[in-house]
């Protein structure tokens, strides 16, 4: 397949009126599409429409502007990979890897996202409406003032927070429908050393990695909590103060280095 | 053979793809929808393999064994039908179609033989197990000479290139088939070669992978004892040997399989309730060999199944999809929409389970072929 980055120039793929953008995906193999979405960012564009995705990789890939991006297909992996600032906003399922080693900025699913969801994110905020896959969060991080978030509406597969090592993950299990969920993830938090889990409803203690229990959660728990079930509805919407009244139950990491003693002493 | 003209791999990284799609109705379709899907996951190729399988696409000759083969050289075709006339009833043999394609290039020499083993020889033996025997005698011992598909009223086309460019090759538009099960990129850890490509085939089984197996060599050495020989240098043929043994064979159900070739931790076990403890336990001790170790998501197919199945801790990706009649397995999502627009309902499999989506009549009944209908017109 021929890579022809000057597709841009087509009126029938790339179409703008203002500081607004459309694009028709439907022929676009991804590296011309991400350069055509960073070049209209660096131009400008504020708010860009994108239709018939399917599979297309790294959408938003290191766009470092506040665009708005909507998004009406099915995107490929690592969504929002490297971004810094940017909102997108995804209308139907994700694939593997949503804000892959993302710097800022929002993504939003409307529907289920894929495995490692959040992989490696540095800051910026995830909000996927239904269930994700395995592996959330593996190696999420925090620095400071740059905290990742991912908020996930429905519930998640094994290995939940692998190697998390810092941010906040909120599990509301509203798929489920009902006032009290139990988590069957299995492996949750292995190898975990930083960060923050809040699940709402409960967990067998058999279900988590060795390296995290459950803690009691504090007054800032609660307003962290509430900053992320308020996020959530104002997407999806529900009712945050319902949601609030439930039981959740917290995880976090025992050690800042589980492994110190296997592999340096 | 082939084997002279490998490619090598330079360690090209890229996942492979996996797509299958079933009609449970078995009602068929051409070769497009799944051409589509595995080219939309070209980022997983690498243009070093690509292959399909495809079942119900020879109904005027179901009942015999489709041999398609793959030849060095002329030499090796006159071996081998020597073999194959002496074993077998021969009912028809033909040049698999084929058109040039650019992306596709050395092709062997590719046959295909309709047939159905001499009775006099089988002497009390199984049918399908002579057919493994031939397949075996003759991938292992006629020299440049390749059986890549040996089921009934199904085919397996595949080669070296991208999975797009050898599904035109092949002609496989033209083809109609009620399950499509499609692969690209290249064996693992091998050099890309015609035979090396996926689907790995033995009688209707036909199995596509993503990832590597690192358990080979015990399971080489175990299925060696019941007769299996590999000589494909790669991995995944071991899965479709095991999945014959372990089904047709030793009849174990599909969830059986699947706990032998991705079992459950023992801790897992510890915790279940007595009876099925016992079986878990029972199926690991006696098959700890067939353990499939490593990363892996497959796609295995038969006549009347396709059944998706993921490495216990889902080191690979795999989604699923209905719509309908329809079941689809996929590497990833984009694909199944790709095809199927108002596709309803797609999840995320969990490691080590099954999903097995089966014909609602184990036996498909075929419309029967044109000529047949004309001749019966022709009566007074």
């Amino acid at each position: 397949m021929k890579i022809d980055l000057e597709k841009k120039g087509d009126p029938r793929v790339f179409a703008r009126i203002n500081d607004k953008a459309r694009i028709d995906a439907s022929n676009l193999h991804y590296r011309e599409l991400n350069a055509m979405v960073k070049e209209a960012a660096s131009e400008g564009v504020k708010t860009m429409e994108i239709h018939n995705v399917f599979g297309q990789r790294y959408i938003g890939s290191g766009v470092r502007q506040p665009v708005h991006i909507d998004i009406y297909g099915v995107p490929g992996n690592d969504l929002g990979a490297f971004m810094d600032g940017p909102t997108i906003i995804t209308h139907r399922n994700a694939q593997d890897g949503v804000g892959n080693t993302m710097n800022s900025g929002t993504i939003v699913v409307n529907g289920r996202a894929g495995d490692i969801v959040a992989m490696g994110m540095r800051g910026g905020q995830i909000f996927i409406r239904e269930s994700v896959g395995y592996r959330a969060a593996i190696h999420m991080k925090e620095y400071f003032k740059h905290k990742p978030v991912l908020i996930i509406g429905g519930t998640t597969q094994d290995f939940l927070g692998e190697y998390m090592a810092g941010g906040v993950v909120v599990v509301l299990g509203l798929t489920k429908g009902e006032k009290e969920v139990k988590h069957q993830a299995r492996h949750i938090g292995t190898g975990m050393h930083g960060g923050a889990i809040y699940l709402r409803g409960e967990v067998d203690d058999r279900n988590l990695g060795k390296g995290v229990s459950k803690v009691p959660l504090d007054e800032k728990d609660r307003d962290v909590l509430r900053d992320c079930v308020e996020g959530y509805v104002s997407y999806f919407g529900g009712d945050a103060d319902e949601i609030l009244s439930s039981h959740f139950t917290k995880l976090a990491a025992l050690s800042h280095r589980p492994y110190g003693g296997l592999y340096a002493y | 053979m082939l084997r002279q003209h490998q490619i090598r791999d330079d360690k090209d990284f890229s996942g492979c793809s996996i797509f299958g799609m079933i009609n449970l109705e078995g009602k068929k379709v051409d070769g497009a929808p799944i051409i589509k899907a595995i080219a939309n996951m070209k980022e997983r190729s690498n243009g070093l393999g690509g292959g399909f399988a495809a079942y119900g696409i020879y109904p005027e000759l179901s009942d015999l064994y489709a041999f398609h083969m793959m030849f060095d050289d002329e030499r090796a075709r006159v071996e081998t039908e020597e073999f194959m006339c002496a074993s077998f009833y021969m009912e028809k043999a033909e040049i698999i179609p084929t058109r040039p394609h650019r992306g596709v290039s050395d092709p062997p020499l590719l046959w295909r033989y309709f047939l159905l083993p001499r009775e006099e020889l089988l002497d009390g033996e199984a049918e399908d197990d002579f057919v493994v025997r031939a397949v075996m005698h003759i991938n292992e011992r006629i020299e440049g000479a390749f059986v890549f598909s040996s089921g009934k009223n199904m085919g397996v086309f595949k080669g070296v290139g991208y999975p797009e460019d050898i599904a035109r090759f092949f002609l496989l538009d033209e083809y109609e088939a009620y399950t499509w099960v499609g692969h690209g990129r290249f064996p693992t850890n091998t050099q890309g070669w015609w035979g090396g490509a996926h689907p790995f085939n033995i009688l209707d089984w036909s199995v596509v992978h993503n990832g590597e197996i690192s358990s080979y060599g015990i399971n080489v050495r175990y299925l060696e004892m019941y007769g299996y020989k590999c000589t494909l240098h790669t991995d995944t043929e071991v899965i479709a040997y095991a999945v014959d043994l372990l089904v047709r064979r030793h009849r174990l159900s599909i969830e059986d399989m699947s706990k032998v070739l991705a079992a459950p931790l023992w801790e897992e076990i510890d915790r279940m309730p007595p009876e099925e403890r016992k079986i878990h336990t029972a199926l690991r001790q006696t098959y700890s060999s067939l353990l499939m170790n490593g990363p892996f998501s497959i796609i295995i197919s038969n006549n009347y199944q396709m059944i998706g199945l993921t490495d216990r801790i889902r080191l690979r990706p795999l989604v699923a999809g209905t719509r309908g009649n329809m079941v689809y397995i996929s590497s990833e999502e984009a694909p199944m929409h790709l095809v199927d627009d108002s596709i309803e309902h797609t999840w995320i499999p969990q490691g080590g389970v099954p999903i097995v989506a089966e014909l609602k009549k184990k036996k498909i009944v075929e419309e029967p072929p044109e000529m047949e209908l004309l001749r019966e017109e022709a009566l007074p």
